[in-house]
């Protein structure tokens, strides 16, 4: 989607949002996670989730290896257990995974622009991201610039997510907001219209590398966001939650959020996903657990 | 696509077969052995049957709360006294599923609620009281607050055992005795709450239970008590008034309300959704402080009720022993029939309802979330109290448009005020008259908050310090 909006304009609409009201906000998300989900429910909640997840690595000591073994794993995650939605890495091992991955449907994604911080030069970041792209990315996930955020340079943020968007040609475009760097629900929710209208494929919460990544209630204002998007505009956005999320208990409240918020239309692995690492061996035990009747172990999931 | 299956609560509480009378510590049948059934209302299957009492009942009850007033209660110190209410509290913490699970049959509220809120809420009520119970010199109500003496209770039956802990809690620290009379639908967790008594080994006397009727409740309106609290509707508080009148029995009175919930056009549109939603359909719209009235700014009217209705279509009306339901069973046939009488006159008067597309049980007495639109503040619906899933919406141009029709009711017991603005809020909580004002939240409950009304909503309070005053010689 082209943007139909000059920055100035977005930046305008932006900071005219009404507020959010925290405690409202939380007492909600708090309401929503106590559903239980039970019995064959469960067992489907477990399998979208699986479906769901953007199997990550983000670390220093990556290597072609162990990339390797994260895509076999998220092609063929146990027994007939779904694929995940996609193998997310570094630029530098996306050649690596699209090799690992072709023909699979799993997706590669990569983080680009000077991930986590994005403290890099414009042109630096471009060049990161079409260089991911490039060498096979499916999907870009791009950091925003909260310095600029913060100090209310809105147009710079906007321009920035554009220039992205337009590197990434054909890849579709996750945008992080870092959300424990915005700190304020008001933040969160203008940064995710500008992510929004400034071409965004996917708005996501966090990279996973600072104190606070995804939340129920912050999830599910950018829920709020990107149905308020799609009936303003006619555009759906996905959305993903990413860092902090470890268990089956977890993935199925921000399921049940989706469910009562956003509906059917955003329940499947194309406009819903979790980034993650550890939480699809928790969805797998907990997946034998519903098939055999009793918990087996750590020991009887891969560890990568 | 993503359905939950049922999740239905797996407690089953002891529930006996037959309940007496709960005086003097025992449980007795009445003297003319007359007995009542209790239903369930989300199945109308019998429950169990329990004793009603006469007059000659709640003579003996009143009897045997005057002398353990005057032998035991009373004489007391203030910490003993709270010795006996924080083990009553830890008992209804350790019976919490028990006494939840038991509500949600008796009443047909949601398990969710009577597990997050009911039972929570009144154990609180409990501990809050049982710290003032030797501190009561301290309250600002004078150096030496004395009891009243034997006070007479009569509690409704949409929240049993809340309203029980807002009634019992306060009398029993400030050193009188009681005599309860549960709602007659609604009779059982009271009675457990009398085992429970037993069981904490609080003084014989100290606390009586009369289930019963009208009838019960008058004669104990009658009877030899120093003071009478009432929560129920305005006409019985009123005909209450009439009878009390030129005796020397106080009288405290919590009746009914027609809320407005203010929603200007710069609140927190999804919070404020949220709020109206828990205003009206919380416990099935069975509360008095229920905001039963939306009035909604024009400017933002149309996107409310946009996101309302969508909201509204998600809630869960059913089984009221799952754990995702969000909307149970109406009490009983008689208070069915009277939301569709009233919201049958709204149709009538020209307002236009709405309602979601969701599947009702077969048996037992159910009501769909209902949304009245186009309502004008001449409709029935907009003046009279519903006391069901029925919202009534109303808009307005200005600030003082909204506070004029806000107070234009004889009740004044709450009112909600949706924006992010403090100034604003602060500007309408001074004008609207209700005793309670919620700022971007609504019903909201804490045993340190007094809560009562202004106008036919009635009069004194009960929570909080300005609670004790109702209960106290001062």
């Amino acid at each position: 989607m082209g943007s139909i909006l000059s920055g100035a304009e977005a930046a305008a609409l932006v900071r005219a949002l009404p507020g959010v009201d925290a405690v409202g906000l939380e007492a909600r998300a708090a309401g929503l996670a106590t559903r239980s989900v039970k019995q064959e429910s469960k067992a489907r909640a477990i399998d979208l989730a699986i479906s769901m997840i953007d199997l990550t690595t983000l670390e220093g000591a990556d290597t072609p290896g162990k990339v390797r073994s994260l895509a076999a794993k998220a092609v063929r995650p146990d027994g007939d257990a779904p694929s995940t939605a996609a193998v997310c890495v570094y630029p530098s091992m996306v050649a690596t995974a699209a090799e690992a991955l072709e023909g699979t449907g799993v997706k590669v994604a990569s983080v680009a622009t000077g991930f986590p911080a994005g403290q890099v030069p414009l042109d630096v970041r471009l060049a990161d991201t079409e260089a991911a792209v490039r060498a096979g990315a499916d999907e870009i996930d791009m950091v925003i610039n909260r310095g600029a955020f913060l100090s209310g340079d809105l147009e710079r943020v906007f321009h920035e997510i554009a220039a992205v968007k337009a590197a990434s040609g054909d890849a579709r475009l996750k945008v992080i907001l870092e959300t424990g760097e915005l700190v304020t629900y008001d933040d969160v929710r203008r940064a995710s219209w500008l992510a929004m209208h400034a071409g965004a494929d996917f708005i996501k919460t966090s990279t996973g590398k600072v104190g606070v990544n995804a939340t129920l209630p912050v999830t599910l204002l950018m829920m709020q966001a990107v149905r308020d998007f799609r009936a303003a505009t006619g555009v759906q956005v996905g959305v993903k939650p990413a860092g902090g999320i470890r268990g089956t208990k977890d993935a199925i409240k921000y399921l049940v959020c989706v469910n009562e918020t956003l509906g059917d239309d955003w329940l499947t692995n194309e406009w819903f996903r979790f980034g993650a690492s550890s939480l699809l061996n928790d969805l797998l035990m907990q997946r034998q657990k519903l098939k055999t009747g009793h918990y087996s172990g750590p020991d009887y999931v891969t560890v990568d | 696509m993503f359905e939950y299956a049922p999740a239905p609560e797996s407690v089953r509480p002891q529930i006996n077969e037959h309940y007496g009378l709960f005086v003097d510590g025992e449980f007795v049948d009445a003297e003319d052995g007359a007995v009542f059934k209790s239903v369930n209302p989300s199945t109308e299957e019998a429950l169990f049957t329990v004793a009603e009492a006469g007059e000659a009942d709640v003579a003996k009850a009143v009897a045997a709360a005057r002398r353990a007033q005057e032998a035991v209660w009373g004489p007391m110190s203030g910490s003993e006294r709270g010795k006996y209410l924080f083990r009553i509290a830890r008992l209804l913490q350790e019976k919490a599923r028990e006494f939840a699970v038991a509500e949600s049959l008796d009443n047909g509220k949601p398990i969710k609620e009577t597990r997050d809120f009911d039972v929570p809420t009144a154990a609180q009520h409990f501990f809050y009281h049982a710290g003032w119970a030797d501190k009561l010199a301290y309250a600002g109500l004078g150096p030496d607050p004395r009891p009243l003496g034997v006070v007479g209770q009569v509690i409704p039956w949409n929240f049993p055992l809340l309203m029980l802990a807002w009634k019992i809690a306060p009398a029993l620290a400030c050193g009188n005795t009681v005599v309860l009379k549960p709602a007659e639908t609604t009779p059982l967790t009271a009675l457990m709450f009398a085992e429970l008594c037993q069981e904490a080994d609080l003084p014989a006397g100290v606390v009586n239970i009369l289930p019963g009727a009208g009838a019960t409740g008058a004669a104990l309106v009658d009877s030899a008590v120093d003071k009478i609290a009432f929560t129920g509707s305005t006409a019985v508080g009123r005909a209450i008034a009439r009878t009390v009148a030129g005796s020397t029995k106080r009288l405290t009175l919590e009746l009914g309300g027609k809320a407005a919930n203010i929603v200007f056009d710069d609140a927190p549109l999804d919070q404020a959704v949220e709020g109206i939603v828990n205003g009206i359909f919380f416990n099935q719209g069975h509360v008095c402080c229920a905001g039963s009235r939306l009035l909604v700014q024009e400017s933002v009217a149309d996107e409310v009720l946009e996101r309302l209705k969508a909201r509204v279509e998600t809630l869960r009306v059913g089984d009221p022993l799952d754990k995702n339901t969000d909307i149970g069973a109406i009490n009983s046939a008689e208070q069915l029939s009277r939301i569709r009488a009233l919201t049958e006159t709204g149709a009538g008067e020209g307002a236009e309802a709405w309602q979601p597309a969701c599947d009702l049980p077969e048996r037992g007495f159910w009501f769909r979330p209902t949304v009245f639109t186009g309502v004008q503040q001449s409709m029935r619906i907009a003046q009279e109290e519903i006391f069901g899933p029925v919202l009534s919406v109303l808009t307005f141009r200005t600030p003082d448009e909204a506070i004029a029709k806000a107070n234009n009711t004889p009740y004044g017991l709450s009112a909600g005020v949706w924006t992010e603005k403090g100034s604003k809020i602060l500007w309408a909580a001074e004008r609207l008259r209700a005793g309670v004002v919620w700022a971007n939240t609504f019903n909201q409950f804490d045993a340190a908050s007094p809560f009562g009304g202004l106008k036919e909503s009635g009069y004194g309070r009960e929570g909080g310090r300005q609670g004790l005053e109702a209960y106290l010689d001062v």
